[in-house]
């Protein structure tokens, strides 16, 4: 993180009246901070609680005072916190490239259409495949990593065709179209889909919807982590651009922005990102939408050089406390993840609408 | 040799048109643009200015003919040498979401800058010379969108400045702005192009501004083609009320502006000098009646203006009467209501000038006043 510290740097003298540069890397490193505690938090609470300094020995690579806990530290929740901060800071970067890019405070990852075809590969799979044979009403790991492999092919598909045509078109407002009407054809289908099927495969394809961060091993980590990480970098790559988009893509094309190959790129970093994530981790909502609006509002600037970082550190940040609150600590049971962002994020979304100036003073609209 | 920095030759500007032939703006188009050299484009709406405009910035490549920009192609450079040759500032009200006026002049560094966007104290230097040229050094701290309009486009062309361009094109940088926005941004714009040397092209409606402030116009005619000249020359030919030719408008060469058409409503004389005579003219006249001068009493009114030491009086006279009005709104009321009852007592109607000569002279003169 100290990368991303050391970044916001030369931005002194850029400062806006009200908060300056100090504010920023303070809540930065606030951010940051809480991430790390977050990050704890999420390994020692669970149905089980396990105290902060057993989880400080089996991370170091020590002994815990019971045998089961270094087990359920390092085999399931490491993995799961590990998945909630990069899927978490997935999200929340590309929902930001996305605002920018189209210049819409409601834009978010899956505005390409991205959510609508992994949901089509898995209600492919769940529901077809199960009505036909009926294997995957007894869903064990292949169940697991079948429906991993149509989300990615779902999410995949529609990203190529959302990257093909990113090329072609003129306007990005089209693409937003385009990825809109793709959401309701895919939509469509799995509806057709549902009407046709079993309650039982039903059930299995809404608890897909319903997200998670815990199905995801340490082996699928190895591959949705080095994706995730290119993502981020890309983003990272991409924020001078990002920073001439504010202004529209005529006056970024007028100051020497190559707007056709950055749109591309950022298509296809969003792609990947939000695409990864969905695979792996269904669909998250609320996060990519919410938490550009929070680090904009919490640091009081449009800087995508201070906005980059602010929204990975948030968006991992708000992953952990969802999927915290998700385990319901102290309990056995589990609260859907997509219900415990919407419900934690519509306030704040709220919140920053009904706030003086709102969300209009961000964008062109 | 001076060379001049925007060129083109038989430029036919326009717009694709799928499986059809392109809808043609204008062709034949040849102009040179001079470094210090300050033009403003006109034309009718919907002549095809910000098409102009949009084809020399490079964003719309022409039917026919080329641009040069400081001798190059704008559609062969790569974007960032563009950036370096030519800034825009474009017609839309730009919203910028929260950054302060500095960071957003700081954006045109953009083709000077690293991948990082990091900017050097020579990069620093350009914007603080950028900020100062347009009046809003003392802004820099503030966030763009807490600023009125007019100073929103001033950081809009000090980030163009930024970009160190040897052009400058901007689509109606007045459009938003009130008169005396319009006039201090023509200075700026006037100064830039002076001291600077650079080469400002600027699309308006603004043709008073434009008439006083331009070294040369480009203007739009019927029939799109361009003529090309100084404000006077073209006024004097007849090429800008030929261009400006509507219904209900016409182009005075005379006041250098654009008068109401309405039909005659009738005659007044004027007696008086300075200023609140100048005005009762500009009245008299906005209310569709034909003005006479000093020459002596012609009309069946006469308005004369009184410069007392603190007032102005004003005294309408009409077929013997005589009525005095301390504010121009009453005297204007005086002479609509005057005209209006002495109009029932004759048999023709006072909105043609033919019954107002048919009034006897002694009708005129018989005035009690001094």
């Amino acid at each position: 993180m100290s990368a991303a510290l050391d970044a916001a740097l030369p931005l002194a003298g850029t400062g806006v009246k009200l908060r300056g540069d100090g504010w920023r890397l303070a809540v930065l490193a606030g951010l940051a901070l809480a991430l790390v505690g977050a990050f704890l938090l999420n390994l020692a609470l669970g149905s089980v609680r396990i105290p902060l300094s057993d989880v400080a020995a089996v991370l170091t690579g020590g002994e815990a005072s019971k045998a089961s806990w270094a087990y359920i530290v390092l085999e399931f929740r490491l993995p799961k916190a590990l998945t909630a901060v990069l899927a978490g800071a997935a999200l929340a970067v590309s929902g930001l490239q996305m605002q920018t890019l189209f210049r819409n405070p409601l834009a978010d990852p899956y505005i390409l259409g991205i959510n609508a075809g992994a949901s089509l590969g898995v209600a492919l799979v769940v529901l077809a495949t199960g009505a036909a044979t009926g294997f995957l009403s007894n869903v064990g790991l292949l169940g697991d990593l079948s429906l991993i492999v149509a989300a990615i092919a779902g999410a995949s598909l529609v990203t190529g065709l959302v990257i093909v045509a990113a090329r072609w078109l003129r306007h990005a407002m089209t693409l937003l179209i385009l990825g809109l009407m793709l959401g309701y054809a895919t939509g469509a289908v799995v509806s057709i889909l549902i009407y046709f099927s079993v309650p039982e495969q039903i059930q299995a394809y809404i608890s897909w919807t319903f997200g998670s961060f815990g199905g995801v091993t340490g082996r699928q980590l190895a591959i949705l982590a080095p994706v995730i990480g290119g993502g981020l970098l890309l983003a990272w790559l991409l924020t001078k651009p990002l920073n001439a988009l504010l202004l529209g893509e005529a006056y970024a094309r007028s100051m020497g922005a190559n707007v056709r190959r950055v749109r591309f790129w950022l298509i296809a970093g969003t792609s990947v990102l939000a695409g990864a994530v969905t695979a792996f981790c269904g669909p998250i909502a609320f996060l990519g939408v919410a938490i550009p609006h929070l680090c904009r509002a919490l640091l009081r600037t449009s800087d995508h050089r201070v906005l980059v970082p602010a929204t990975m550190l948030m968006g991992g940040l708000a992953a952990l406390l969802a999927d915290l609150v998700a385990g319901v600590p102290g309990s056995r049971s589990v609260l859907p993840l997509n219900a415990v962002t919407a419900l934690l994020g519509a306030p704040v979304v709220v919140w920053i609408v009904l706030r003086r100036d709102g969300p209009r003073s961000d964008f062109a609209t | 040799m001076l060379e001049s920095i925007l060129e083109t030759h038989d430029l036919a500007i326009g717009y694709p048109v799928r499986h059809r032939r392109p809808r043609l703006v204008a062709e034949s188009i040849t102009l040179r643009l001079w470094p210090g050299e300050l033009v403003c484009l006109l034309g009718p709406n919907g002549a095809g200015k910000s098409t102009l405009l949009r084809t020399l910035a490079g964003m719309q490549p022409p039917l026919r003919g080329g641009v040069r920009v400081a001798g190059a192609d704008p559609y062969r450079l790569p974007p960032r040498e563009l950036a370096r040759l030519l800034g825009v500032v474009l017609t839309d009200r730009a919203e910028v979401g929260a950054l302060s006026v500095r960071a957003l002049v700081a954006l045109g560094r953009y083709p000077y800058t690293d991948w990082t966007g990091h900017l050097t104290p020579q990069d620093e230097t350009v914007i603080d010379r950028a900020l100062a040229a347009v009046g809003i050094a003392a802004f820099a701290p503030r966030p763009v969108n807490e600023l009125s309009d007019g100073e929103r486009q001033k950081v809009m062309i000090a980030r163009a400045l930024a970009q160190e361009p040897k052009l400058l094109l901007l689509d109606e940088p007045t459009a938003f702005l009130d008169l005396p926005r319009r006039v201090e941004l023509m200075g700026i714009l006037r100064r830039l192009a002076r001291e600077s040397g650079r080469a400002v092209l600027l699309s308006t409606h603004d043709l008073d501004l434009a008439l006083r402030g331009a070294d040369q116009l480009w203007l739009f005619q019927p029939g799109g083609t361009i003529r090309v000249g100084a404000p006077e020359e073209l006024v004097l030919d007849g090429a800008f009320q030929a261009a400006f030719h509507g219904d209900g408008v016409a182009f005075d060469p005379h006041a250098g502006a654009f008068k109401f058409h309405h039909p005659p409503v009738g005659q007044v004389d004027l007696v008086g000098h300075d200023l609140p005579a100048l005005w009762t003219r500009r009245a008299l006249e906005r209310e569709g009646f034909t003005v006479n001068g000093h020459e002596g009493p012609r009309s069946a009114v006469q308005v004369e203006v009184l410069n007392q030491q603190d007032r102005t009086l004003w005294r309408v006279h009409l077929a013997g009467q005589r009525r005095e009005c301390h504010t121009l709104s009453l005297a204007l009321a005086e002479v609509k209501i005057r005209i209006a009852e002495f109009a029932a007592t004759i048999p023709l109607s006072p909105y043609s000038s033919t019954p107002m000569r048919s009034i006897p002279d002694d009708a005129i003169h018989a005035s009690d006043s001094p």
